[in-house]
């Protein structure tokens, strides 16, 4: 983990790291980050979970994709200081007691990735979908899933694992 | 990203107490965030409004409209029962805009406040007159394919980017702010405004005001609206053209019509004329098409964007017939009906 330090710019301001606490996958973490340091970077450099992507690091392709209070958001392009306070699950906190999340499981048996590298953001995504109830139809989880990008070609595979699980839910 | 300091505001006067020079307000942070890697937005401070409560509320206005609070996320605001019921047509907007991840994220306030997606006003490396006042346009004589084909002018041809506000501006909204001197609003048609010779002006928000809601009249066309979005991949991509219509019919004669066009200017792109042209009129193809003409009346392309104008043309018609038959519609403002 890299040491908070102050920082001073040019003209003589000093940056002060702010003590932050995060509940992540159900352990506390407390550190003092600077201002600027992403949600992303807190998670990776700062945590070690390295399982949350950088891809583009600008919004747009939703490889950093974690959910915050249940909610799935952009790490990117989230302050960690903002968070402060918050509950936030990343794929590695999504199996329970050694059992793989049945979005994992589906996305194995739907050969859902090739590189693999959109596919933690891709569950976090799905799995924030299905909290929020509104894609019924493949048509509307397609829609719902667009901001997750995935280069390698398998984006059929992905919504059909992801569908597998919606229909397993429903029959529940 | 320029190193900044950061702190909290708890209520209102905090906020724009705290606001100053080289001081930015955050709430949903997705463009400004982004914008800040990029060296193009900078502050030495932001000012985290999210801890004001009091600005995170949706409710019923007693003239009958509804009162959306500023840091309402966008997703919030969409799947909001009032919203669905009463104002589809902006629940349909917000939709179709950005990913669900950035809608968790963004706000109505931001919404507002989100600058142009113009590639030369991304890129520090080429003049732009909105980034950097009096060094030039590049997207003139340069490719622009997404630009603005009304409303532009020789220092600015970029278009705003939100979907949300091409529906409040068809609905007639205000926007409530809030600033040391008192507060004040503004028609919503009065808050962007066309690039003219000062393109780094994005809105007439004075210095050190904050947004702290947006009022929406009762009426809401919930049983004849449409919300149609044309972009270059089906979803989670900004706007080449995107219209939002809504109706009020009687027995198949318009009585009252508002049409607002999104990614063809500076501002969302609303004609009254054209309005009040189809009030009393059969709503047919025929009228929607010469009502079609008035609003791009004076429409004019840079060379690459010259296909708007007769995309926008075929989307006003499209977005009218798809206003008679709501319950076609698709997901994500595709074209249906």
């Amino acid at each position: 983990m890299p040491s908070p330090v102050s920082v001073p710019d040019t003209s003589g301001n000093v940056f002060k790291p702010e003590k932050i606490n995060f509940l992540v996958n159900g352990q506390q973490h407390s550190m003092d980050l600077l201002p600027w340091v992403s949600l992303l970077d807190a998670l990776r450099e700062y945590i070690g979970l390295t399982g949350t992507k950088k891809g583009c690091d600008h919004g747009q392709c939703g490889a950093c994709t974690v959910l915050c209070d249940g909610d799935r958001i952009l790490s990117c392009l989230t302050l960690a200081v903002m968070k402060d306070g918050s509950e936030i699950t990343t794929i590695e906190g999504i199996a329970e007691q050694g059992q793989l999340h049945p979005l994992q499981k589906a996305f194995i048996d739907h050969d859902a990735f090739q590189c693999g590298y959109c596919t933690p953001g891709q569950i976090c995504s799905a799995i924030g979908m299905m909290k929020e109830g509104k894609a019924r139809t493949r048509t509307e989880v397609k829609e719902l899933m667009s901001g997750n990008l995935c280069r390698c070609g398998v984006n059929t595979h992905i919504i059909d694992a992801i569908m597998d699980v919606q229909n397993q839910n429903g029959h529940e | 990203m320029n190193n900044f300091s950061y702190t909290r505001a708890h209520s209102l006067d905090e906020a724009i107490q705290t606001i100053g020079n080289n001081t930015k307000f955050i709430a949903g942070g997705t463009n400004l965030l982004d914008l800040m890697k990029y060296n193009i937005e900078k502050a030495g401070l932001l000012v985290d409004i999210n801890p004001i409560d009091s600005l995170r509320k949706i409710e019923l206005l007693p003239g009958g409209g509804i009162r959306i609070g500023a840091l309402v996320t966008n997703a919030a605001t969409a799947y909001h029962p009032l919203v669905e019921e009463r104002y589809p047509l902006l629940s349909k907007a917000i939709l179709a805009g950005a990913s669900a991840q950035i809608r968790n994220m963004a706000t109505n306030g931001g919404n507002l406040l989100q600058r142009t997606r113009c590639y030369y006003f991304y890129d520090p490396d080429t003049p732009c007159n909105k980034r950097e006042p009096g060094s030039g346009c590049s997207a003139i004589g340069g490719y622009n394919r997404i630009m603005a084909v009304l409303g532009a002018s020789l220092s600015c041809i970029a278009v705003f980017p939100s979907d949300m506000c091409v529906a409040l501006a068809a609905l007639d909204a205000v926007v409530n702010v809030s600033a040391p001197d008192g507060d004040r609003c503004l028609a919503f048609a009065d808050f962007h405004r066309l690039p003219g010779d000062t393109p780094h002006i994005d809105n007439n928000l004075r210095p050190g005001e904050i947004i702290t809601s947006i009022d929406i009249p009762e009426k809401g066309f919930p049983k004849n609206y449409s919300y149609l979005k044309i972009r270059d991949r089906n979803s989670y991509a900004f706007a080449l053209v995107s219209v939002a219509t809504g109706f009020e019919l009687e027995s198949g004669i318009i009585r009252e019509a508002r049409i607002a066009l999104g990614g063809v200017a500076h501002m969302p792109w609303r004609v009254l004329e054209a309005e009040d042209f189809l009030k009393g009129k059969p709503a047919t193809d025929m009228y929607f098409s010469e009502a079609a003409d008035i609003i791009l009346r004076g429409a004019a392309g840079f060379e690459h964007n010259n296909f708007k104008i007769k995309l926008a043309r075929r989307a006003i018609i499209r977005n009218c017939t798809m206003a008679l038959h709501p319950e076609t519609q698709l997901p994500g403002a595709q074209p249906s009906a």
